[in-house]
């Protein structure tokens, strides 16, 4: 009786199957609290860039020069928030909450444009590279080469100077320079996934390459190249908020968080009670969606046993 | 083993060459006619041939190229379109003010993060770990500027300790200009730390878990002597390549804060180069800075070598 007990305990049951040391990754994905909270700011930053001008309260380019009875501003320019414009105004007056909102369209937008485009063009070659070897994986390889040995803002600056700045190029910069990345990754990958059994067994049963790309070497890809699409994303972003910042990114009149805080950079010398809120809102709403990308992969990669903390304990 | 660090010097030298290239390639041929843009749209076509003549540009590129080349070997790294004055005697200063800053900054951030990362990976999961990689993390997602408007904010504006722009006169002590830059240098150092910790932490980490640290716990070592006897020794590889990494890092963080602090340094002054379209000013500071990450780089590597006895001794 007893000893049966003892066995029935030993065998793992559905309930604690997956606390086993051994136990595979769990398919379902369980965020922790600041992983949901994570998820919340980052769905809210996506809503807001898409619905922005329908909920902002001015126009982003509208200078608010007269308040609610009508009379005019002496200087409207860095004044406090108030009920007029909930986050004060920036340097020449326009709404800086208003200009937030249309900004996540414009930073979030560009940036998201680029690590597709980067996405596309790198698991393109990547997988190509380790599908086919030969001189495509030479030459692509080479290139991607001559690519990282760049610091990407030099190369951003060095390609601006010589064109002049303008969205499709941001996209196209940010797409070409974060490729190189993804190419690594893409065709580190897909090697490994290339000598695989069931790869091998795919083969044997004579299916095209296509079929092998699509349903054996992408799938398997998935999930890392899934995780390295947030960090990817995240540098897409701090490098076009850093080139809007140094006035060569998004051109005015056009709002860009990284633009407005460039922008309102006399503000800071004000202090609090002056324009420095509308030189850090900005920065704040930059940091709000990257941190929060950053914490949602973090969660990811713990969950799927990545996390060398949880391990060593 | 020298064979293989005059290799790696070879193909440093190959990887600055390669950039020159592209450099020149990007900003010369690409848009077309610099004495265009430097004479304006409502010029006559006769006058932008003369200028296209006196620059060279009607010659075939490689001949562009090769001059070009042959006068940055020899020091001479062309004149800047806005004001014509040669820009060896432009950026002469302004290089030794980015060097100091950067000196400063590494003698700082490299002994700290080692101090923080080793100490975050003492006890992985305990309170201080848990505190340096909620910190780091949170870093290094954020953009350099915002760390900067904000010590900005709270160190210069709110409680007027500090000044908030890194103006220098050139006569100022050491420590005086320690004071004046102490904006610009804690914000590198922040940046350039967090990615630093965590890599060092992640190299001792890594460590850990091969088979002789496993032996050494079975054995019964004490933990800590395991970290700096087993370990540290053997993640110094890593760890070097991590530090020159970030010193490649520091190339792009300076170009950032010099630009925020007004600080007369080379980033600045590229900046200004790329706003004003002043392409010869963009290529000499592109080549600069390109070369001194492939150098670094370069130096991660032999110092990985280095630290590797299988490297050093190869069979």
């Amino acid at each position: 009786m007893s000893e049966d007990k003892a066995v029935a305990e030993e065998t793992p049951t559905p309930e604690n199957y997956d606390e086993l040391h051994d136990a595979p990754p769990k398919n379902r994905l369980r965020l922790s609290l600041i992983g949901k909270i994570s998820v919340g700011i980052v769905a809210f930053w996506i809503v807001i860039a898409v619905i922005g001008p329908w909920v902002a309260p001015y126009h982003e380019a509208f200078f608010i020069e007269e308040d609610a009875n009508g009379e005019y501003f002496d200087d409207p320019s860095y004044m406090l928030p108030s009920g007029l414009a909930w986050l004060g105004t920036d340097y020449i007056g326009r709404d800086v909450f208003s200009r937030i909102v249309w900004g996540a369209r414009t930073t979030i937008g560009i940036s998201f444009a680029g690590t597709i485009l980067a996405y596309f063009i790198g698991i393109t070659l990547g997988i190509a590279a380790a599908v086919n070897g030969g001189w495509i994986d030479t030459l692509v390889s080479r290139a991607v080469d001559a690519i990282l040995t760049f610091p990407s803002i030099m190369l951003g600056l060095i390609i601006i100077a010589a064109f002049e700045s303008s969205i499709p190029l941001l996209i196209g910069l940010a797409g070409v320079i974060y490729a190189a990345s993804v190419y690594r990754i893409a065709r580190a990958l897909g090697q490994d996934i290339m000598v695989q059994d069931f790869v091998m067994a795919a083969k044997a049963r004579g299916e095209g390459l296509w079929w092998i790309i699509t349903r054996e070497v992408l799938p398997n890809a998935a999930i890392p190249l899934a995780t390295d699409f947030g960090i990817r994303t995240i540098f897409v972003i701090l490098f076009i908020s850093s080139l809007s910042f140094l006035g060569l990114g998004v051109q005015p009149p056009m709002s860009d968080w990284g633009s407005m805080v460039r922008e309102n950079m006399e503000g800071l010398r004000y202090g609090l009670s002056g324009g420095a809120i509308a030189c850090v809102a900005p920065a704040l709403a930059i940091a709000s969606l990257t941190i929060s990308i950053n914490l949602i992969v973090d969660d990811i990669s713990a969950a799927a046993g990545g996390n060398l903390t949880k391990k060593m304990v | 083993m020298w064979h293989m660090i005059l290799r790696r010097i070879g193909v440093g030298l190959i990887l600055i060459w390669v950039v020159s290239i592209l450099i020149f390639a990007m900003t010369q041929i690409l848009p077309g006619d610099a004495a265009q843009i430097r004479l304006g749209q409502q010029t006559s076509p006769e006058a932008v041939a003369a200028l296209r003549k006196e620059m060279g540009l009607d010659q075939p590129w490689f001949v562009q190229y090769f001059s070009w080349i042959g006068n940055l070997l020899t020091g001479d790294l062309g004149i800047s379109v806005a004001g014509g004055a040669t820009i060896q005697s432009l950026i002469g200063d302004r290089i030794g003010n980015t060097i100091f800053v950067t000196a400063i900054v590494t003698t700082i951030s490299v002994p700290l993060s080692l101090f923080l990362g080793l100490l975050a990976a003492m006890l992985p999961g305990g309170k201080i770990d848990k505190v340096v990689t909620a910190a780091t993390l949170g870093l290094i997602a954020v953009p350099d500027f915002l760390i900067a408007i904000l010590m900005m904010l709270v160190l210069a504006v709110q409680l007027d300790l500090v000044p908030a722009v890194s103006l220098l006169n050139g006569t100022e002590g050491f420590w005086k200009k320690i004071y004046i830059l102490i904006l610009p240098i804690t914000t590198l150092v922040i940046v350039v730390s967090a990615q630093m910790i965590r890599m060092t932490r992640a190299g001792v980490l890594n460590v850990m878990s091969s088979p002789y640290i496993e032996m050494a716990i079975l054995k019964g070592v004490p933990r800590k002597r395991i970290i700096l006897r087993h370990a540290l020794l053997n993640a110094i590889g890593p760890i070097v390549n991590v530090i020159a990494l970030n010193l490649a890092y520091l190339v792009s963080g300076v170009i950032v804060v010099e630009f925020i602090f007004s600080y007369p340094g080379l980033a600045k002054f590229m900046i200004n180069g790329v706003q004003t379209r002043d392409i010869p000013v963009v290529q000499a500071c592109g080549m600069i800075f390109c070369s001194s990450y492939i150098i670094f780089i370069l130096i991660a590597d032999i110092a990985s070598t280095l630290s590797n006895p299988r490297l050093r001794h190869p069979k």
